[in-house]
């Protein structure tokens, strides 16, 4: 890739990604630690996001290296099996609601006013405040660990009569959530502020960049279904301490309730998690073909009818429940029909591609990476929407292949891809190319080393959430969990390479547009880019 | 100059806040609610048994005839049609009444139109499985329980019972011990039924 020098009116940058002591400011600024605490600048909050986000999916991912040595053979190992359930609950919620949301949200700070040509956020307080609720969440999960009885264990579901019969973890738990949930809320009302009325003249809806749409989209399916889940956790408290029976039968509540509130909220949460990964698959697939993206429209509608139809199929997760027949096949049909939408955005992207110029750098590497595998999940999850065959799979190792083919290597990598195309505009150095496309091509092994071989495990019945498993699954177990420990290790090499972009190892700056076929307005802004931006907005075209 | 517009979306966007909050639990009526109106999930009715072999794709209209024969009864279905499901038990009453001053006995024998529908009729109780002893003026409501087989053929939709009563001649009271009866029933008259 083509790197022209930084323009001469930044060069005195020391090129210290985050320390912008080059910049003239006008007003007074505290420094150190205090400079972080008290910022309201879009920039260092989504510096935050992006730290706490790594931070959290190396706790994660420590958890989920627990949990493969544990499962590397037959037997108890090194881990009780108390310690073993706490292991994948926090694993689940440290991954969903600690590393991959407040990555994406870390991306929207970052780069929603550049595109937008925005100065900030439009509640600049309020961001602060909802990045800062998050480490406090992080060290009441964390801590849980610690606390007598240990931390929650039931499942990141959250299912009563576990959870309410769990020891003081669980309210840790639910009160993480809580503090999660009023973070993500504040930072979905900021972000749909931000994009309704800070969009600079000219830019209309239809107008805007296809990431800009799916975190519009996204936001909106926060501030519909955070509240539920803060409703639903509230209950589980209540009846916990309180004396209410919401979920206990005993007192005329039902514990699948818990689960059809629950996954009213847990089903369009899986699409708060892939839309925003659309958005910049979106936005790296036609600069690397070098083509505007195929079907802007369209992928605006598939994205909205993705949201809505979001709402209406929460019970798929829960067809052994002893749904009525009816409701069996409603759930059935209209998960199918998710398909649609989502199958036209894929069609885009390989349409935006076809006859382009493409070249494979690292963001687009892991684009492709994200269509192929993002598909793959996407089948296994076609399969699983059908009734009869789910009732089989149901809580088997095949349902965990299929939500992380969808979650890491849809999420997760369309994440790495938002880091390397994106990171030169906000550490003002490229990436080094050849320690990313290593990082790519070991992530993809190990990632299908990990995760392919549990579909077989599924498919033969191996249970998930259980310490311990019978002898004829020790093959598959033994190989997902050597490609485990190969991909934990990518994502250390990972952060290597992103410190060694910050600190300018590859000796190239990045210009302010380091990719040729790149459109939109964040590319008008010098590499760094300037710790303030379109204090005035931008003329667009 | 984007401050009012934004106070403005601000309050708009809590206020959804905080009435998705109010739904979720409003979630719990609700699903009450539906589970009320549906039936399911229901813990205080107790399950019901449903026959699976009831074939409930068809109809069949059986039509119930009574004829007397030199018997001075009165013999009459409660109900002169029903429609069934083929595999469906159902139960119905015929009105029988010695309109005579004496005791009588009398035997009903069924015949079926079309009669290819018999072997399709399968009778689990009825009256004319015996004899029938009537007192003086006596009236009696008597059962005939049946089902009608699945594989009934396609062409069937339509079956007459019709039940002739006979008197058996020559028979007097007491009747019970002259006619020749099944095990159970023998088995039940050991027993002082009544008086």
């Amino acid at each position: 890739m083509a790197s022209v020098p930084h323009d001469a009116s930044h060069g005195a940058n020391t090129g210290h990604g985050h320390d912008h002591t080059g910049h003239d400011d006008h007003h007074h600024m505290p420094t150190g630690i205090m400079r972080y605490v008290t910022t309201t600048n879009h920039k260092d909050i989504g510096s935050m996001y992006m730290w706490f986000s790594f931070v959290m999916f190396l706790s994660g991912g420590t958890m989920a290296m627990l949990i493969r040595a544990e499962l590397f053979q037959p037997g108890l190992q090194i881990l009780d099996p108390e310690r073993f359930n706490q292991m994948t609950t926090l694993h689940g919620i440290v991954m969903i609601f600690g590393a991959i949301m407040p990555a994406f949200v870390g991306f929207a700070n970052w780069m929603l006013p550049l595109q937008l040509g925005a100065p900030d956020m439009a509640f600049a307080r309020m961001n602060n405040w909802s990045f800062w609720l998050l480490p406090p969440a992080a060290i009441l999960l964390l801590g849980s660990l610690l606390v007598p009885g240990g931390a929650a264990a039931g499942g990141w579901t959250l299912y009563p009569p576990l959870s309410i019969q769990a020891g003081m973890g669980m309210d840790m738990m639910i009160f993480a959530i809580h503090i999660m949930g009023a973070s993500s809320i504040m930072g979905s009302i900021n972000i749909i502020t931000t994009i309704l009325n800070l969009r600079t003249p000219g830019m209309t809806m239809m107008k805007m960049p296809m990431f800009a749409w799916t975190w519009l989209i996204t936001a909106f399916l926060l501030i519909a279904t955070m509240p539920v889940l803060a409703g639903a956790v509230t209950m589980l408290l209540t009846d916990r301490h309180f004396g209410t029976t919401f979920f206990n039968a005993a007192g005329g509540g039902d514990p699948v309730m818990f689960q059809h509130i629950f996954w009213f909220f847990g089903h369009p949460e899986v699409y708060i998690i892939a839309l925003p990964a659309f958005g910049v698959v979106s936005q790296i697939i036609p600069t690397f073909s070098r083509k505007p993206l195929f079907g802007y429209a369209s992928m605006v509608y598939a994205t909205a009818s993705i949201a809505i139809l979001s709402f209406i199929v929460w019970a798929h997760h829960m067809y052994t429940t002893g749904l009525p027949m009816a409701g069996q096949l409603y759930f059935m049909f209209a998960t199918m029909l998710i398909a649609v939408p989502t199958a036209a955005k894929i069609f885009n992207w390989l349409a935006t591609m076809w006859r382009g110029s493409i070249t494979l750098e690292t963001p687009m590497l892991f684009c492709l990476g994200f269509l192929f595998l993002f598909t793959l999940g996407g089948f296994t999850g076609l399969v699983l929407s059908l009734t009869p065959v789910d009732i089989q799979l149901h809580d088997t190792y095949y349902v965990v292949a299929h939500f992380h083919y969808v979650m890491v290597a849809g999420a997760l990598f369309s994440a790495f891809a938002a880091v390397y195309y994106w990171g030169p505009k906000w550490t003002g150095w490229m990436y080094e190319e050849k320690l990313g496309k290593i990082h790519f091509w070991w992530s993809l092994i190990a990632f299908n080393v990990t995760f392919f071989p549990q579909h077989f495990l599924g498919l033969a019945g191996m249970p998930r959430r259980i310490p311990d498993y019978n002898m004829q699954f020790a093959e598959w177990n033994m190989v997902s969990s050597i490609g485990s420990f190969a991909f934990g290790i990518a994502q250390i090499f990972f952060i290597i390479v992103v410190i060694r972009m910050i600190k300018g190892k590859s000796g190239i700056r990045a210009a302010a547009k380091p990719w040729d076929g790149a459109e939109g307005l964040e590319w008008t802004v010098p590499s760094p880019a300037p710790y303030h931006t379109f204090e005035t907005p931008p003329a667009f075209k | 100059m984007f401050f009012f517009a934004n106070r403005e979306m601000l309050r708009k966007l809590i206020v959804f806040v905080a009435v998705m909050f109010v739904f979720g639990f409003a979630l719990v009526p609700i699903y009450k609610k539906i589970c009320e109106v549906t039936g399911v999930n229901d813990f205080m009715k107790p399950e019901q048994l449903k026959n699976s072999q009831v074939d409930l794709s068809r109809s069949i209209k059986i039509e119930f005839d009574a004829n007397i024969r030199n018997l001075p009864w009165s013999f009459k279905p409660e109900l002169s049609t029903v429609t069934v499901h083929p595999g469906e038990l159902t139960t119905v009453m015929y009105e029988v009444h010695n309109t005579t001053g004496r005791d009588m006995i009398g035997q009903a024998i069924p015949s079926y139109g079309p009669s290819q529908a018999a072997a399709y009729f399968k009778k689990l109780e009825c009256f004319c499985f015996a004899k029938q002893t009537f007192a003086a003026q006596e009236t009696r409501h008597m059962p005939v329980v049946f089902v009608v087989d699945p594989a009934l053929p396609k062409d069937i939709n339509t079956i007459t019972l019709s039940y002739t009563f006979f008197e058996v001649p020559g028979a007097a009271v007491p009747p019970a011990t002259k006619t020749p009866v099944g095990k159970l029933e023998a088995q039940a008259m050991l027993k002082p039924l009544r008086g």
